[in-house]
């Protein structure tokens, strides 16, 4: 029914219904990659992966190689990663530095970190050719249009569209309130990225960051168990509390589901959303009061309470990203192919915070976000039976129907009604935003 | 040779505890502030203060122990086993009162579901002589895996 190219995707998202085909049909996965990823702002970066002339990472967007890269000008270039002789991919590893030039490894043609041809060995050969310096069609061909904003690299392959600003809309705070956190206003990649492939529909991963029900009933067994040690090692402590990070995973056992209702989802154009509500991560332990002198004496009293009162837990910018500004997390999403996604993990320093604080970031970096995670285990469980009962023919629609009726609408956001932070208004609104996209 | 032959056997037991699934034993092998350590790659020196697949205390352990146990770990439900080979045994350093520094090298099969994936690598150890035996102060575990994407994650020690 979908072999058309120009398919008619009126018909597959209702209001509160979605057509099952939309995650498992390999055509229509094929034109999201075309209309959605390579079409809108995809993250490539941070800056600081980067930070010397020639330094450079490899990032598919879509289903496109690229390559982004830090010229000798400072500047940041996202160039297909093709050499435009032959259509070998240039960098074969996922970073490294490049040195003055790429050198091409199959013909050794040579490219300036813009992408502008250096040189074509034996240039004889090619005289009175097409081939050559005053051809552009001989440079590296670049991502249409880049952007940076306070440090995070983006690209669009589109020349047309909204700016990255437009289109980040006030999604954008997961970079404001992440940088505003460091007393130094920017933040610092720890360089180090984990890796997890899952066997599902890139979708399902954006749909589960915002599902403030899922956590209660798919990570009690880590919030328990985590409860269990926790409360033994409170009774140990002269303080009378455990570490920061049993809170973190015991949090999803002791944060019961009506008190996730108390939280809230805001949604935007474009599918992007914030879920509001916070872990408790602002006690007033020693590290903490020490981090708010910091931060006090860089931003003064006034503007330092209204950084850390920013009441965010997760921030979904559509189609592939989702950060945790306030522990500095960020996960980057590459569809790999209808069933198949890449998550590529990141976390963040704060510029001019003290180590604690780092280190409360990287407690769940490591615990929540790494290869051996706690948490996100029972989630790839989770996508993988969904995308397996949603390849079959049990039925033909998914639901989206929670709270449906009660999202209240202003100017173009929405949210969800008054306790009902579980509200599927989330979802609802990335499918409305599906069928923009795919139907322009 | 005689402390070769009991370490040696002291890594089989670590190992054979795992494959059986005798996590609380598992554990007691440790001291009481023995790490259990897996870096994201070789180059790293330390396990404090910066990011790891694994780095955990005995308390953390037992978060993972009981999480394993939890009847909802949903993604340890379905058939799950693990085959370990640990070969390679070399005394690297050995003091007075008989603690050692030991590498070795290991390879393990694990069946999930219908999925078989093979990880192998590097052990170092860091063993405190008891009166029986060893404890384990430090085990650092090298995956060449590492490198790569992690197709599945890992839900128990390697």
């Amino acid at each position: 029914m979908l072999r058309e190219r120009n398919a008619d995707f009126s018909g597959m998202v209702e209001p509160d219904r979605v057509r099952k085909e939309v995650y498992t049909d390999r055509q229509i996965f094929e034109l999201e990659m075309e209309r959605i990823h390579e079409t809108v702002w995809i993250y490539c970066g941070h800056e600081s992966q980067v930070p010397k002339a020639g330094d450079y990472v490899t990032v598919q967007i879509g289903r496109q190689p690229m390559i982004m890269v830090r010229g000798a000008n400072g500047k940041v270039n996202v160039l297909y990663n093709r050499c435009p002789h032959r259509g070998n991919m240039l960098c074969g590893d996922r970073n490294g530095n490049t040195g003055d030039f790429f050198r091409c490894s199959y013909h050794a043609w040579t490219f300036h970190h813009d992408g502008k041809l250096k040189n074509i060995p034996m240039k004889a050969a090619y005289e009175g050719t097409r081939y050559g310096k005053d051809n552009p069609d001989c440079n590296v061909k670049h991502a249409a249009r880049v952007q940076n904003y306070r440090g995070f690299v983006f690209a669009s392959l589109a020349s047309e569209g909204p700016s990255l600003k437009t289109f980040l809309g006030k999604s954008i705070v997961a970079f404001d309130d992440m940088c505003d956190r460091a007393p130094a206003g920017e933040v610092e990649v720890v360089p180090n990225c984990f890796r997890v492939i899952q066997h599902s529909n890139w979708k399902l991963f954006l749909e589960n960051q915002l599902d403030a029900l899922h956590p209660s009933v798919v990570h009690q067994s880590t919030g328990r168990a985590a409860h269990e040690v926790e409360k033994i090692l409170a009774k140990k402590a002269s303080g009378g509390a455990a570490p920061l990070s049993y809170h973190m995973l015991s949090a999803f056992a002791t944060v019961t589901i009506d008190k996730w209702d108390d939280f809230q989802t805001i949604n935007y154009p474009y599918g992007h959303c914030i879920l509001t509500g916070y872990m408790g991560l602002r006690p007033q332990d020693p590290d903490t009061l020490a981090y708010d002198k910091v931060m006090i004496k860089a931003y003064g009293r006034k503007r330092f309470e209204k950084i850390v009162g920013v009441n965010i837990h997760h921030v979904l910018v559509y189609p592939g990203l989702s950060v945790q500004s306030p522990l500095q997390q960020l996960r980057a999403v590459r569809p790999l192919g209808v069933d198949r996604t890449l998550t590529e993990i990141w976390h963040f320093r704060l510029k001019g915070a003290p180590e604690a604080i780092y280190r409360r970031s990287l407690a769940y970096y490591n615990l929540v976000n790494s290869p051996a995670t706690l948490i996100n285990a029972d989630d790839l469980e989770n996508f993988w039976k969904c995308h397996q009962g949603l390849a079959s023919d049990g039925g033909d629609w998914v639901s989206l129907g929670r709270h449906h009726g009660r999202d209240i609408e202003k100017n173009g956001e929405v949210s969800s009604g008054p306790k009902m932070g579980t509200s599927e208004a989330p979802m609802r609104n990335q499918m409305k935003a599906w069928a923009k996209y795919m139907q322009p | 040779m005689k402390e070769q032959h009991d370490v040696e056997q002291f890594l089989y037991r670590q190992s054979e505890l795992l494959d059986t699934k005798q996590w609380k034993k598992w554990i007691d092998l440790f001291t009481p502030d023995g790490i259990y350590w897996m870096p994201p790659n070789a180059s790293y020196k330390t396990w404090e203060g910066q990011p790891a697949i694994f780095a955990e205390d005995r308390n953390l352990m037992t978060v993972r122990m009981l999480r394993v146990l939890h009847p909802d770990a949903w993604s340890q439900r379905p058939l799950w086993e693990t085959n370990h080979v640990v070969s390679n045994v070399s005394i690297k350093k050995e003091k007075k009162n008989g603690d050692v520094e030991v590498t070795s090298r290991f390879h393990m099969m694990e069946l999930r579901r219908d999925d078989v994936r093979h990880f192998a690598g590097s052990y170092f150890h860091k063993l405190k002589k008891t009166k029986k035996s060893y404890a384990i102060q430090l085990q650092r575990v090298d995956m060449a895996n590492v490198q790569a994407a992690y197709d599945y994650v890992l839900q128990v020690w390697v």
